[in-house]
């Protein structure tokens, strides 16, 4: 798999996928969208447990567990303020029929 | 080498990924979206821990517990005012974990015989990654420091900065030569303490109104460098979910800054070229007229009429659900009103739409720039609460004004405009606004809560 076309291929269909997908997005949902986006670059997280886990010295562990730490807040906290925001466009249209 | 079924878990994650940003992009699929993203995630980091044969698992689940923690409580217990610094904070450590992970990655590769046999490109990658990732690190500081406003929201310049920063990039460049020809330790730190020194100088420039963009700019960074990332660590999952960002988040910090009418150079750069320096100094003491609740509540008793104009003070003083309140009286007294919604009020695309929302505001009542412009002449009152930019002639009168090209909501053209303000500070933008002055415009000056409750009961007595 370290075929760099193999990577090459990867990331181009990414890229025109990335930008497929968000193309129609109203502007209501720019703020929330960039969270969303924001939590899922979080995924970093398994990199860092990935260096951590087969790193052997003491200053690569240390440095390794700030990486996870803060890959960790990134991507929890990500994913949770997103949620957070969403809920009242929801709870809004509940509202709806009563008002 | 990974087994197969955990590389069928990754594909999974990745799969989440897409379906997550296309279910983020239409009101009806989001939070469904933002869950399906949030289930990849953990199903690839839970794959991780089976399929390799770690070190240190115990202190790795410590560290991801403690960040939990942290995570959980600051997006549980942050103001949903103070929503974008916390996005730029979280943006930031993410780009922050990549430049450390392929720090670690690089420390490793020297490792083994002085990093011989390792491909050119996985070189080029990790020295990327560390750079855009300290980038994106200082910059997402520095933007929440803006936002925070620990410090001048104003465009920060001196002399010499464009040649700072030029030479800075251009010694970034070369010192990745030489990691790529070279592979050695204090390479890498040095690129990483460069590109921190970098995202400073990236941010300063860029004025309190641009910041949601550049927090835009640098989650596409990061996103990139979670890609590099992961194709140095030969991992597709980082790679897929890293260009996703990247790509989306690059058409995004477009589409924002078209709907503030700026280009992304212009943005960035503006500054510099003493665009912005308009309205710093002179503090006018035209005089203004001011008027104290009941004049006020008597205008918008007898409005047909009133267009609300909500802004970032209004949420800032809470008064949201006080202004609701009073939108319902003056329903029951026959008065039609909507609130007017400009695409960057507040401090990012679409937060005032968030922060009405959570004072239940009903939806349809919330008109969007396009759709209302046209209804300004027709409006007997306009209501502009904690709002200033937005309503501001400057953007299409005064060439060179930091919010030149700007489209803004007509406020102008109705038969009356009141100006709910704590003072006469001038808004995020520092520029002062001449509708102020207008002659049909009255100012209510007070604490938004404290005024909108007077205003409320003045209302109801009439």
């Amino acid at each position: 798999m370290s075929e760099p076309i193999v990577w090459l291929t990867i990331f181009v269909l990414s890229v025109f996928v990335g930008v497929e997908v968000i193309s129609k997005v109203s502007s209501t949902l720019h703020t929330p969208l960039m969270s969303g986006a924001n939590a899922i670059h979080g995924v970093i997280l398994l990199g860092a447990i990935l260096v951590t886990g087969f790193t052997d010295s003491t200053v690569g562990l240390v440095v390794g567990l700030v990486a996870v730490v803060l890959a960790t807040i990134n991507m929890v906290g990500g994913f949770v303020v997103t949620d957070r925001m969403l809920q009242m466009f929801t709870g809004r249209r509940r509202q709806e029929p009563r008002a | 080498m990974t087994p197969t079924w955990a590389q069928v878990a990754y594909l999974a994650a990745a799969v989440c990924f897409i379906l997550a940003l296309r279910g983020l992009s239409s009101p009806r699929t989001a939070r469904n979206g933002n869950l399906i993203g949030a289930v990849g995630a953990v199903v690839a980091c839970v794959a991780v821990f089976f399929a390799e044969d770690l070190r240190h698992v115990i202190a790795i689940l410590v560290a991801i517990a403690v960040g939990t923690v942290v995570g959980v409580v600051g997006a549980r217990r942050v103001q949903m005012t103070q929503m974008p610094q916390l996005v730029a904070l979280f943006n930031g450590v993410g780009g922050g974990a990549a430049a450390l992970v392929a720090l670690l990655e690089l420390h490793a590769v020297v490792a083994v015989a002085a990093g011989a046999g390792v491909a050119k490109f996985d070189l080029a990658a990790t020295a990327f990654t560390i750079i855009v990732g300290s980038v994106s690190f200082a910059g997402s500081l520095v933007t929440f420091a803006k936002l925070q406003e620990l410090m001048t929201t104003r465009p920060v310049i001196f002399p010499g900065l464009p040649i700072a920063f030029g030479g800075g990039l251009l010694a970034a460049v070369v010192l990745a030569v030489v990691l790529v020809v070279q592979p050695a330790m204090w390479v890498g730190v040095v690129l990483g303490l460069l590109g921190l020194v970098l995202g400073v100088l990236l941010v300063l420039p860029v004025g309190g109104a641009d910041v949601p963009i550049v927090i835009s700019l640098l989650n596409a960074f990061t996103g990139l460098t979670v890609a590099a990332g992961g194709y140095v660590l030969g991992n597709t999952v980082l790679l897929v979910a890293g260009t996703l960002v990247g790509a989306s988040g690059t058409l995004l910090t477009k589409l924002m800054a078209a709907a503030m009418g700026r280009s992304l150079a212009n943005t960035l750069f503006g500054a510099l070229r003493g665009g912005s320096t308009l309205g710093a100094g002179e503090v006018s003491d035209r005089p203004v007229r001011s008027a104290n609740p009941q004049d006020v509540a008597i205008l918008l008793g007898y409005a047909h009429r009133v267009i609300i104009v909500p802004g970032y003070g209004l949420a800032v003083a809470q008064a949201q659900h006080t202004l609701r309140e009073l939108v319902d009286v003056l329903g029951e007294k026959g008065t039609t009103v909507n609130y007017a919604i400009h695409p960057v009020a507040g401090r990012m695309p679409g937060h005032m739409n968030v922060l009405l929302a959570e004072a239940r505001v009903p939806y349809e009542q919330l008109k969007e720039m396009d759709d209302i412009n046209g209804d300004f002449k027709q409006t007997d009152v306009v209501l502009v609460v904690g709002a200033n930019d937005v309503v501001n002639p400057a953007a299409k009168t005064t060439p060179g004004a930091p919010i030149y090209g700007m489209p803004i909501l007509n406020a102008n053209e109705a038969h009356q405009i009141i100006f709910m303000k704590r003072s006469m500070r001038p808004g995020f933008a520092g520029i002062e606004n001449e509708l102020l002055f207008d002659p049909k415009t009255t100012l209510l000056f007070g604490d938004a809560k404290d005024t909108m409750g007077k205003l409320l009961s003045a209302v109801k007595a009439l």
